[in-house]
């Protein structure tokens, strides 16, 4: 056990249907950085940090984020979703959304009051997005709803952020944007988990990698661990025969 | 051969008058048609409508409170997704009813206690619920098929304990059959105070997790990481659709309950984004189909309530769809008209720009203007088209008509022209730079794009192309403008 560490990961495994997702992952993450999880479409990315959060059930393994289970530390960690996660024509305003992010401060079945309003307007000068405030969610960009996710998670004034694929399809000032936000983050001490596709950044927006299919290929600072070996270990496919083994073993599965 | 036919229709008919409905059927058709529906006198439209009798003026605030209770827990619902589960829900009562009553006396219980009644129909609706997840989890099957197995089956289930039920000698069963189409003229005033009752709580439970609520609906798995719990607060909604669900089976009745909960929020979605004034507009709708519903069946007692309270609540919905103000269709049509002429105006501003600059310089200036004939002839529009486009301009100040019919650019014009023109050609270059669109087809391929560029997205234009050649004021044509065969 170790408070200083602000995420610490050990022979994690998660399954859906007794197929596995991830396997035996383990993984240490040290303060203060940004680090990026790379790895191929159904490798498992999303499905980590909803493991690390409790979202979806684990077969095996153990988190710890500052030395406590995450229940202990919610309050200290920050999760930006998925932007296709949610129905963006539901009917809130961006604010709306950011104060979400302070839910938990409000309490349960206390309005949201003037000062809660602030602190989400000021997340949203952040993000660059302040004159947009009032502006309904179905009107905003890709981009938009992005930076809205952020300040929602912004808000909370976490230790520890969890990012799920935050430079998916957003335009090239979000992407400066969010960049900028992060270095702000690590400044200030803040560590930041975030899942990442576009291979040629990595090396630009982070300090270590995570190199995930399935199990962890490699994982450490980007320099050493982001390598042409490693990311064809990663993206070559060399666990298809694993991969058709669980499956024959579902298929049999659906018979009995 | 007719004889034949005729032999066939014969015993056909006798084996349709031997056929005898279910006993509930016939009550319900008894009360559907039997008894006939007079045109009621001033006399009794005037009792119902200036609320005389205490009766009437209870059994409203119970229907007009129950309304107000499903438009917002159905606005939930709706947005969760899980509109349908209602219906399902509805259906699944009907057994606990029959089953309440049969059984309330052996447990020393009153068999005609409304709330006896309702006890056995939430039991059993809970237990449809149950039966849905169940099934979903357990087997392979999808939700939807789970739904509708549980619907029919708990229905058919109910309908025949209904019959048992109108054959038990010592069983006033009649009133029961009530619950499957809605009737408030059987309700008394504690009935109706129990609807208020359960009403007010849940729209007090509403207001009070409104917060958690949203969070649920807008964001299950944010909310999951914040530590709310999401199955918990999942069973709060549905343990809401039950409470208005039973507390609206006597006045809306089983089979149409499932209109209350959806139509008002689906309505109210017409009318703004904000889930605020949804909720309110969705409680209003609801609010006032549950009023008027119940005071068209206080004029015509034989009409079943729950049809009329669906029928108001549908005819508000169809307002709703027309002119509602976010989403109507009618708001929809005028959008893409505003939509359509402006894309008009920037043809015709762009088309006297083109024309200005193909002109040789010496022959004139702007101020003698360009033939309608050469506008006319630059895109496939009607002369109808182009002249009230022109019109618009002029009342717009972009434009000045001359005496000889001829047109010209004023200042503004001019500026708003070139301004046109420069971001189409930016697109265009942009279009042909990055894009490899052939420069022949470029301008149609720009076209139906442009319209719509946000400014963001110009600015961003101008630095890319900025880079590859420099462009001030308007970039010149990537293609020849006008095409010489074309020309008049």
């Amino acid at each position: 056990m170790n408070s200083s560490l602000p995420l610490a990961v050990n022979d994690l495994t998660v399954a859906w249907h007794r197929k596995p997702v991830i396997w035996d992952v383990d993984i240490e993450v040290q303060p203060g950085q940004l680090v990026g999880v790379v790895g191929p479409n159904g490798a498992g990315k999303s499905t980590l940090l909803k493991a690390i959060m409790d979202l979806v059930p684990k077969a095996s393994g153990r988190v710890e984020i500052f030395g406590q289970s995450y229940r202990q530390s919610r309050h200290r960690v920050g999760y930006v979703p998925q932007r296709e996660s949610v129905d963006w024509d539901f009917p809130i305003s961006v604010l709306d959304v950011v104060t979400m992010g302070l839910y938990g401060k409000i309490g349960w079945c206390l309005p949201v009051r003037r000062k809660h309003r602030d602190i989400a307007l000021r997340a949203l000068e952040q993000v660059g997005m302040s004159d947009l405030a009032n502006r309904q969610i179905s009107q905003l960009s890709g981009g938009q709803q992005q930076r809205t996710f952020l300040a929602r998670a912004l808000v909370q004034d976490a230790d520890l952020y969890l990012m799920d694929e935050p430079f998916a399809a957003v335009d090239a000032a979000t992407e400066k944007a969010i960049v900028e936000i992060l270095r702000d983050m690590r400044k200030a001490g803040k560590t930041a988990i975030v899942i990442h596709h576009d291979l040629p950044t990595v090396p630009e927006y982070f300090d270590a990698v995570v190199l995930l299919n399935m199990r962890v290929v490699a994982s450490g600072p980007t320099k050493d661990v982001f390598t042409r070996e490693n990311l064809e270990r990663t993206y070559g496919g060399r666990l298809t025969l694993l991969d058709e083994a669980t499956e024959a073993m579902r298929r049999r599965e659906r018979t009995l | 051969m007719s004889v034949l036919l005729l032999l066939t229709l014969f015993t056909a008919g006798f084996q349709i008058s031997d056929f005898r409905l279910p006993a509930p059927f016939l009550a319900v058709a008894e009360s559907l048609t039997n008894r006939s529906i007079a045109w009621p006198e001033w006399e009794q439209w005037k009792r119902v409508l200036l609320l005389q009798d205490y009766n009437t003026r209870v059994v409203m605030t119970g229907t007009g409170l129950l309304g107000m209770a499903a438009g917002l827990v159905g606005s939930f619902t709706l947005l969760r997704r899980r509109a349908l589960m209602g219906d399902a829900l509805s259906h699944a009562t009907l057994p606990g009813v029959g089953l309440a009553f049969l059984l309330a006396p052996y447990l020393g219980l009153d068999e005609k206690s409304l709330s006896v009644l309702l006890t056995g129909a939430a039991l059993s609706g809970i237990l449809g619920v149950v039966a849905i997840l169940y099934i979903r989890n357990l087997t392979r099957l999808k939700e939807d098929a789970a739904l509708a197995i549980v619907l029919s089956v708990f229905f058919g289930a109910g309908i025949a304990i209904l019959t048992i039920v109108q054959q038990v000698p010592s069983g006033h069963a009649a009133g029961l059959e009530s619950f499957i189409y809605g009737k408030t003229a059987s309700m008394i005033a504690s009935d109706a105070q129990l609807i208020a009752t359960a009403g007010v709580l849940s729209m007090i439970i509403i207001a009070v997790l409104y917060k958690e609520l949203t969070l649920l609906c807008f964001d299950e798995g944010f909310a999951g990481a914040r530590g709310y719990p999401v199955f918990f607060l999942d069973l709060l909604l549905m343990a809401l659709v039950v409470i208005v669900t039973i507390i609206g089976l006597q006045a809306v009745g089983l089979v149409l309950m499932i209109a209350l909960l959806v139509i008002p929020a689906a309505a109210a979605r017409f009318w703004t984004h904000d889930l605020k004034r949804m909720m309110l507009i969705s409680s209003g709708i609801g609010g006032g189909g549950g009023l008027a519903g119940s005071a068209m069946s206080a004029v015509f007692p034989n009409l079943p309530s729950g049809a009329m309270i669906v029928i108001v609540c549908s005819c508000l919905f169809f307002l709703s769809l027309l002119f509602g103000r976010s989403r109507g269709v009618l708001v929809r049509i005028a959008r893409r008209w505003d939509l359509n002429r402006s894309v008009d105006r920037q043809h015709l501003l762009r088309g006297m720009y083109e024309l200005l600059e193909a002109r040789e310089p010496e022959t004139g200036s702007a101020a003698i203007g360009m033939p309608f004939s050469q506008l006319l002839a630059m895109r496939t529009w009607s002369s109808f088209r182009l002249l009230r486009q022109i019109e618009r301009c002029r009342r717009a100040g972009l434009l000045v008509r001359h005496d000889n019919a001829r047109l010209s650019l004023t200042e503004a014009g001019l500026a708003e022209a070139s301004r046109l023109v420069h971001e189409h050609r930016l697109w265009e270059l942009y279009l042909i730079t990055q894009a490899d669109v052939a420069p022949a087809r470029v301008d149609q391929a720009a076209d139906t794009i442009e319209h719509v560029l946000e400014p963001e997205l110009i600015v961003q234009l101008e630095e890319l192309l900025a880079q590859q050649r420099m462009s001030c004021g308007v970039v010149a044509s990537p293609h020849p403008t006008i095409e010489q065969g074309r020309m008049p």
